[in-house]
């Protein structure tokens, strides 16, 4: 299989969250990235069908922080090979990403070949203008799933698990080429040694390919962000922790729970 | 501002779910200050004797697709086009749920029109539309403007009261054909949750780990203070995608909806997705090092302590306390 994951880096929501002067971005002085988590189960989903049906993972991503760092990690972890197209990916909303890709994918550098399945996060944290999954596959004109949880390679298509709510799930048979947006793998993903990714950093490379920037960066009209005014907050417990274990004891008791 | 407003009616296993009921409400509200028309439009297998239950739509346009018991995405997509172009419609409203996952994306982009995803509340200003986003996992809020209303709405579970979308008035009914699609996604079956050790949505009381829980291992400390409480173990996510929980487990929009008396919340940062799973739990404490996190903004009461350094003295204050009665 020809299997291409989409790699994106979004804020660490552990640190503070700031808006910018300008009132439309994220303060970016404190700004932290990491991988989208859901990528990471993309990409995990991608090197198990890879180990069954055999076949090669691309990881691709566009110009970000710590970018290259998430990229020799998929290739230290087994991907084969990695691009990076020199485009702000922070800048740029979910549609101009996709239309990003679909350049991509229309490019000889990474061809849709009968038996591709491209493989973004199934959704990320700052997916205002929807999911990149879904655009990207009505740009190439691809069937696609999202919330997908297991991939099954049959007679040249994919049975897909897709999550509902619940814990019930429904089961698709889907034609290939497609984009799957990928929830979790069916195995949690893989951890890879600190020397193994050093290593890679001097054997690999990085290709990048360029592409024509999108004309418009935002698809969506964007009047202001903000930080949400707490409407109810939680009464504080502090000191010792035995003297908040009694206190939440006497709550528990006054309110008949023990 | 756009005269007609489109409501995808949301519904698993023969029944409509709750988004369809909030959505409606929404809509009537745009449409109260807009003067617009709202019609659910109900797509799927037999899915017409739902229709009744959809008065507060002006009318109801049902298409019947015998094909799969859940309607394809093709299909769904190709109907709403449809009733778009015959409605001369500005505005649709979809479940960000994951049954109705990806489909607005598609929707507006087929319709060449802006999708605002995570909408949390809408308002009419100026002429335009003004919806409310929570993004960055509920940190931070967004408002994006719909010059003429026109666009395409993912709603956000929770975010509006179903009741104000519930009606007992016979809605008018109109029927749309479906258009013949292409299947390149085949819905195969459903498949149920394996029956679980424990059902969570029958608990009284919950304690619930997240990431804080930091290791397997340590699972089984809230095991322990689960049985002090009379109680089970429910999980976030990514416990469950660690593989250290099964997903019977699992609360949030994946997962278990809960309402147990007593949820407490171990290292769980209280992402939207998860609070979709908890938000009507009678008593939330959470137990989070991190002051900031969002599950306080929600939570009855707070402890910013590490939760592996709390689970033994408060096992050890609630026998106390069982004790002295």
């Amino acid at each position: 299989m020809n299997l291409y994951v989409l790699l994106k880096m979004v804020p660490d929501t552990v640190e503070e969250l700031n808006v910018a002067a300008d009132g439309k971005s994220l303060d970016s002085e404190f700004l932290r990235f990491k991988v989208n988590e859901t990528d990471e189960h993309a990409l995990e989903q991608a090197l198990l069908l890879k180990e069954k049906h055999g076949g090669k993972v691309t990881v691709v991503a566009l110009e970000a922080p710590e970018v290259d760092d998430v990229l020799y990690t998929a290739l230290a972890k087994g991907a084969d090979r990695a691009i990076k197209i020199p485009i702000d990916q922070v800048r740029l909303g979910t549609v101009a990403t996709a239309q990003t890709y679909a350049a991509l994918f229309a490019s000889p550098a990474a061809p849709i070949t009968p038996d591709t399945l491209v493989l973004p996060g199934s959704q990320a944290i700052d997916d205002l203008e929807g999911e990149l999954g879904a655009h990207l596959a009505e740009a190439l004109q691809l069937p696609y799933l999202g919330v997908v949880c297991g991939v099954k390679a049959v007679d040249g298509k994919v049975l897909v698990q897709k999550e509902f709510a619940g814990g019930l799930k429904a089961e698709f048979e889907v034609a290939l080429p497609a984009v799957l947006g990928i929830q979790s793998a069916e195995k949690p993903p893989r951890y890879v040694p600190v020397a193994k990714v050093r290593a890679v950093m001097k054997s690999a490379k990085i290709e990048s390919v360029e592409l024509d920037a999108p004309q418009q960066q935002q698809a969506v009209e964007l009047d202001r962000l903000y930080k949400p005014e707490v409407a109810g907050r939680a009464q504080m417990l502090e000191g010792s922790v035995e003297e908040i274990a009694d206190r939440l004891a006497d709550i528990l008791a006054e309110r008949g729970i023990i | 501002m756009s005269a007609v407003i489109l409501v995808l009616a949301e519904h698993l296993k023969g029944a409509l779910t709750d988004i369809t009921f909030e959505m409606l409400g929404a809509a009537r509200q745009i449409a109260q200050a807009t003067q617009a028309q709202v019609y659910a439009v109900l797509i799927g297998n037999n899915v017409s004797g739902l229709a009744n239950q959809l008065g507060s739509a002006d009318a109801v346009l049902v298409a019947e697709d015998t094909t799969a018991d859940q309607p394809s995405a093709e299909v769904v997509l190709a109907v709403l086009q449809q009733a778009w172009t015959q409605k001369q419609a500005g505005l649709a409203l979809l479940g960000g749920t994951n049954v109705s996952f990806g489909l607005g994306a598609r929707l507006a982009a087929r319709l060449k029109l802006p999708l605002v995803n995570f909408c949390k509340a809408v308002r009419v200003q100026d002429g335009s539309l003004v919806c409310t986003s929570q993004l960055f996992g509920g940190k931070i809020l967004s408002d994006v403007r719909l010059p003429d209303g026109r666009g395409v709405l993912n709603i956000y579970p929770g975010s509006f009261p179903a009741e104000a979308g519930k009606s007992n008035r016979t809605p008018a009914i109109e029927r749309l054909t479906v258009p013949a699609a292409e299947p390149k996604v085949v819905f195969k079956q459903l498949i149920e949750p394996a029956a679980g050790d424990v059902d969570i949505t029958k608990q009284d009381v919950l304690v619930s780990v997240g990431r804080g829980i930091q290791t397997q291992d340590n699972i089984a400390l809230a095991e322990e203070l689960a049985q002090a409480l009379g109680g089970a173990v429910s999980a976030s996510r990514p416990v469950v995608d660690q593989g250290w929980l099964p997903m019977t487990r699992q609360v949030g929009k994946s997962g278990m909806t809960v309402k147990p008396k007593l949820y407490l919340a171990l290292g769980i940062s209280g992402a939207p997705e998860h609070w979709e799973g908890m938000r009507d739990s009678g008593l939330i404490i959470a137990v989070n090092t991190d002051p900031k996190a969002p599950i306080f903004d929600f939570a009855h009461y707070g402890v910013t302590v590490d939760c592996l350094e709390l689970i033994e003295p408060l096992k050890a204050a609630i026998e106390k306390k069982r004790a002295s009665k």
